[in-house]
């Protein structure tokens, strides 16, 4: 596997995100970016796992016989998952409030395993950090994006509760973007979360396709311009 | 290429024997490409990584019980706080916490003294609403008129259900002051069910579940009131001080 590092974020970012198109972790996703606070939450310690997990997998790999891989890596993440969740619970205890619901959830969620699978159990250290933090900003960035549709179309506001996620410092991300919003329910619960997430899907493809025929006329002029120099 | 196999010429031992460094590390290549994928080898892997994650994980969880014990305290005093006022007492309610048997199992009171004499006790009350188990905190005076109600946990829907919040809407507010006899007990329940209590627009449920675990709540002050007045086990630490 030798993929270079600007490939690897290009892939974690917009080519092969997460949730955009290898369509994983859907299930933490419709729990949580109901807002978009929660999403930058799970988004952000998702990413501190992904890390971690690609570094401790890339570095076992060689001792890892591809028998037992799938235990193996259940029970590194597993295991980190439930490490983090303690410290964090003793040393960052208002954080972990906020944060703790969705550390679980993160046990569950397959893409970690996915990138385990697929690219730190065959690459080298460095790669498979630069990864694993691409493949972590990009989940965030959906997340985000998400959450902040999903919360100014279902209550109105945008970053609710971020000085409880971030400290009052961060309180000037609250906005409430519609006053008097009577609230569009559908769209704070999980169904509400499949619609924006398709709708966001189609908007993704739409500009893919625009890359593509961009790429594709460039392609069809330096063709045509060779034919020309030939003739 | 030649450059190396020079090199190892000159590592060999004088007597002609290969090197026992290279000759070691043949062995165990050949060991490992004879038994790699030997059922007993992986098992023997697969239990090194359980054992070593296990060795990790107990020693992360002995590390952080005390301050994760101490934070859960701190948790306990701020929502006991929220309904019990720091001027009715000078103990601290969860060192002095005493439990009371009921029919539905032991439950945890905890009291304020203030200068020996009992002002207050607070205990958890839950009942089950749209979303699953609510858990409220509720402080109750000697008489058994309420301080106050909290809702510590909950599952209810966003933006409906959870408006029984004190930080999300001021219906919880509603219970300061009441008591079983103000107003009367057959009138605990929501307006919509011919009750006293406000419910709130959209939801339903979980109001009347809110109230219903707020009466049981003072049902039991009131079944047990001397046992928690008198506190006849002893323990009530606070009238020594």
């Amino acid at each position: 596997m030798t993929k270079s590092y600007r490939e690897i974020t290009l892939e974690g970012l917009w080519t092969n995100t997460i949730l955009f198109s290898q369509t994983l972790a859907l299930c933490p996703m419709l729990a949580v970016t109901g807002t978009a606070t929660n999403g930058l939450g799970l988004g952000l310690a998702t990413t501190a796992v992904l890390v971690a997990s690609g570094l401790l997998i890339s570095l076992l790999r060689n001792f890892i016989e591809p028998e037992i891989r799938i235990p193996a890596y259940v029970l590194i993440i597993a295991g980190l998952v439930t490490i983090v969740d303690l410290y964090m619970n003793a040393y960052l205890h208002d954080l972990y409030k906020i944060l703790g619901l969705f550390i679980p959830l993160i046990v569950t969620n397959c893409a970690i395993l996915g990138r385990a699978e697929s690219f730190a159990s065959k690459a080298r250290i460095l790669p498979s950090v630069l990864d694993g933090l691409m493949m972590g900003v990009g989940f965030t960035l959906a997340l985000v994006l998400l959450g902040a549709v999903r919360e100014i179309v279902g209550s109105g506001t945008l970053f609710s509760g971020a000085s409880l996620l971030l400290g009052p410092a961060f309180s000037f991300l609250e906005v409430t973007v519609i006053p008097d919003y009577p609230g569009f329910l559908i769209f704070i619960l999980p169904p509400g979360g499949f619609i924006m997430l398709s709708l966001i899907l189609v908007g993704k493809r739409m500009i893919d396709n625009q890359f593509e025929k961009a790429r594709k006329a460039r392609q069809d002029e330096t063709d045509l311009i060779g034919g020309h120099i030939t003739i | 290429m030649s450059e190396s196999e020079l090199n190892a010429d000159t590592f060999k031992a004088p007597d002609g024997q290969p090197d026992a460094g290279n000759a070691m590390r043949d062995r165990i290549k050949a060991l490992y490409m004879r038994y790699h994928d030997n059922p007993a080898y992986l098992a023997t892997v697969l239990g090194g990584f359980c054992l070593i994650s296990a060795l990790i994980l107990a020693s992360s969880y002995m590390a952080t019980l005390d301050p994760i014990a101490i934070r859960q305290k701190e948790d306990l005093q701020s929502s006991l706080a929220l309904v019990i006022p720091a001027s009715l007492h000078d103990n601290d309610l969860v060192h002095d916490a005493f439990t009371i048997k009921d029919t539905n199992g032991a439950r945890t009171v905890y009291p304020a003294y203030r200068q020996g004499t009992l002002t207050a006790v607070a205990y958890q009350v839950s009942a089950v609403g749209y979303g699953g188990p609510i858990l409220s905190i509720i402080g109750v005076d000697p008489n058994g008129t309420l301080l106050g109600v909290e809702v510590l946990q909950h599952t209810e829907t966003p933006g409906l259900g959870d408006r029984i919040e004190s930080k999300r809407g001021d219906w919880i507010k509603q219970f300061s002051g009441r008591s079983l006899a103000e107003p009367s007990e057959a009138q605990w329940k929501v307006k919509k069910d011919g009750g006293y209590f406000d419910q709130l627009s959209g939801a339903t449920i979980t109001p009347r579940a809110v109230v219903l675990s707020v009466r049981s709540g003072l049902e039991f002050f009131k079944a047990h009131k001397d046992e928690i007045l008198t506190c006849p086990d002893g323990s009530c630490k606070g009238n020594r001080s």
